[in-house]
């Protein structure tokens, strides 16, 4: 006996055309300015955190080609940005103010005190995999509102790593997209650990590509650590998502130097000399190399963006360290949008112990 | 509507009343069909709540109706269901989800106590969660592992969320169409057992829906019971008035927040209180309770807090329900403890 199959099932995964990124040259210098300013800030925030300035932060040097291709192939004003809590890169070249981004490492506001709902960049998520299918629900919102007047969708993107890429909920976000042809890009930062266990000990079946190519995805794995090639990819994944054909993966191969974070002992788990021969080119010094290599950026223009680099994290690292805590009322002020008496109660009982006269 | 008041002084005839028997699958099935006219950002999503209407039919028909972006069916995977309406809130929805049954809760626990319960929180206002998640709870139905939980503790533990269980089918449209509205989020506790009783509902005439109600009053004793154990406490309180006991019964619906000035007001007047559940007894809402009357009547009540509860073990299967859910012996045992109370 045999059972016929109730349809005739393609399970071949679309392919995603990624054209070589056209930028200008001004485009060009844009993207390394960014490089070097978050390049700076992250590495002073780990210095930040040894001053006594924040209390712990988690480090993205290495990841930053990947982080700010991705986002400066986003549309302002129409796309939703789900983070982690790693996305220092992300927030900062989509525009995020970053004194409120990095409160969060200030342990001022879980989440971040920049506006959300105004920024389009979700609350700083701690849960990994957390926020991924949130990406695909708010995806899927921007199918039911209807096409914009250019005939193109609003498109969600949603930073995980290839440790959160082991969670249910990021394979339940995948089938989800897949099946609702959600405008959504999972952007994988593949950096090869996720704490202390390396990718082969963490992802099956190869990739997290492979694995997106059974749901049916469109996917491309990139070299996360060349800033056009991730442009290009992410531009080309916006444009497809937006246009209505649903999701795409994209799998940026990256690395993680130095610790997971301050808390860290990247000793335990590997030796420097790994470090050095694992993580390939910086992604940074390979930015500058290119530019000079094409006559885009000369020695002035390079001396000239450390120098902005370094007066933005001063703002940054002043605006931080002047930041108050926030006034305890507020714990209460934001659990509901309509607060219940029962919650009233327990801040007046608060305010009378604590606020003495 | 409510019925004119004008007509009623000018001494014309009332309109047809608004009263009609229902049950309570019926009526919430209304009231998503009402939520669903009043207000285009409303979804219903789930495992099979499009063209079957769900297990229980309560969503059915809306697909039909309201069309399959409206109401629709999702891949089988509650974490899914519940991320999904996180985002679909964010992008400016209300998503009305279902989870197949209470035990299906578990896998999505995640996405309600760490993103829904806390979203608003950590985005300080500015991502509102309006989802109002239906959860059809309770046992009596010998259902089998995981159809049958009482989960209310659980969600009333978790900051962010409020939690409503309907004790009747007028209860259950009224409350249903409000939380349809309410910019929090709601986990709507549906007694299965109760689906199919019908009783007399005003679709037109809300009443008071906050806080408790008192579904029945009397001087001697206040029971206290939500969801499917309320029709119990009324039933315990006829037999009790045949000995002369007049049971003051106590509808508590909403569990969070918790509408401790009706039950001391009650309390105040019978002295005496039992907190009724099916859940667990161990860190259930009746310790909560007690706790609360107790620093509220202190001085007025003349026995502890009683409580008759289910046990500390799993939901027991079909055969064993009965000796689990409070049934109407215990209770009048548990009645009859806070009567006979001495002060050693
Ligand atoms: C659900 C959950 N489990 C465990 C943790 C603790 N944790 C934080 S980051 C991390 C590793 C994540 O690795 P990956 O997703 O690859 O991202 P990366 O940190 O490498 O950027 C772990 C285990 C967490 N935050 N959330």
């Amino acid at each position: 006996m045999s059972i016929a199959p109730r349809h005739e099932r393609t399970t071949t995964a679309p392919t995603l055309e990624v054209p070589a990124a056209e930028l200008t040259v001004e485009q060009q210098r844009e993207l390394y300015r960014l490089l070097a300013a978050v390049r700076h800030l992250d590495v002073s925030a780990i210095a930040w955190q040894r001053q006594g300035i924040i209390p712990g932060y988690a480090p993205g040097r290495g990841q930053e080609a990947a982080q700010v291709g991705s986002a400066f192939a986003l549309e302002r004003g129409s796309d939703f940005v789900f983070p982690t809590y790693r996305e220092v890169g992300v927030a900062r070249a989509w525009g995020v103010d970053m004194v409120a981004y990095m409160s969060t490492h200030k342990a001022t506001w879980h989440g971040g005190l920049y506006d959300p709902a105004a920024s389009r960049f979700a609350p700083i998520q701690a849960v990994v995999g957390g926020s991924v299918l949130h990406a695909v629900g708010w995806a899927h919102g921007q199918t039911l509102d209807g096409r914009k007047a250019d005939g193109t969708l609003n498109a969600a993107i949603s930073y995980f790593g290839d440790g959160a890429s082991s969670q249910g909920d990021v394979h339940e976000a995948m089938n989800f997209a897949a099946i609702f042809k959600a405008p959504v890009i999972f952007f994988v930062q593949n950096n090869g650990w996720a704490i202390s266990v390396p990718t082969e000990r963490q992802v099956a079946g190869g990739s997290v590509s492979a694995r997106a190519l059974g749901y049916g995805m469109a996917t491309v794995q990139v070299d996360g650590n060349d800033v056009e090639a991730v442009y290009a990819a992410t531009k080309a994944a916006r444009a497809y998502a937006a246009a209505g054909h649903g999701p795409v993966l994209i799998e940026a191969m990256t690395y993680r130097r130095g610790p997971h974070s301050t808390s860290d002992d990247p000793g335990r788990y590997r030796s420097l000399e790994d470090e050095r021969t694992d993580g390939g080119q910086d992604p940074v010094d390979r930015y500058a190399e290119a530019l000079r290599t094409a006559g885009v950026a000369d020695d002035e223009f390079f001396a000239q963006a450390l120098a902005e680099a370094q007066a933005e994290e001063n703002a940054i690292r002043e605006g931080v360290a002047a930041m108050d805590p926030r006034p305890g009322t507020e714990m209460f002020d934001f659990v509901f949008q309509e607060p219940t008496g029962a919650l009233r109660a327990q801040a007046n009982h608060w305010r009378e112990e604590s606020e003495h006269v | 509507m409510s019925e004119s008041v004008i007509e009623k002084q000018a001494g014309a005839a009332y309109p047809a009343p608004a009263v009609e028997e229902l049950s309570m699958q019926k009526t919430i099935n209304r009231a998503l069909a009402d939520a669903l006219r009043a207000d285009p950002k409303v979804l219903v999503l789930g495992e099979d709540v499009g063209q079957l209407g769900g297990v229980f039919r309560v969503t059915a028909d809306l697909q039909a109706e309201f069309g399959a972006d409206r109401v629709f069916d999702t891949p089988l995977a509650e974490s899914g269901i519940l991320g999904m309406s996180v985002g679909l809130a964010m992008a400016g929805y209300h998503p009305i989800p279902e989870v197949q049954f209470d035990g299906f809760a578990y896998p999505a626990v995640n996405q309600i106590i760490a993103q829904i319960g806390r979203l608003n929180y950590r985005s300080r206002g500015k991502l509102p969660m309006p989802i109002t998640l239906r959860v059809p709870s309770f046992g009596g139905l010998r259902a089998p592992e995981m159809h049958t939980e009482s989960l209310e503790a659980l969600f009333a533990h978790v900051p962010g969320l409020k939690v409503v269980s309907p004790a009747n089918p007028h209860q259950a449209y009224h409350l249903m169409r409000l939380a349809a509205t309410m910019p929090d989020p709601v986990m709507f506790l549906e007694p299965k057992p109760r689906y199919w009783q019908k009783e007399a509902v005003d679709l037109a005439e809300p009443g008071m829906l906050d806080g408790a109600r008192i579904a029945r009053e009397g001087k001697h004793v206040t029971l206290v019971a939500y969801g499917a154990m309320v029709a119990r406490c009324l039933q315990v309180a006829e037999l009790a008035a045949e000995d002369g006991i007049q049971v003051e019964v106590v509808d508590l619906r909403w569990i969070k927040p918790l509408d401790i000035a009706t039950l001391a007001g009650s309390v105040a007047k019978t002295k005496r209180a039992i907190v009724v559940h099916e859940a667990p007894l161990t860190a259930g809402m009746g310790g909560e309770i007690a706790a609360q009357l107790t620093q509220a009547c202190f001085d007025l009540l003349k026995a502890p807090v009683e409580r008759v509860t289910g046990f500390d073990v799993p939901y027991p299967s079909g055969d064993l329900e009965d000796e689990y859910v409070p049934n109407v012996d215990r209770i009048l045992f548990g009645i009859q403890r806070v009567l006979e109370y001495r002060r050693g």
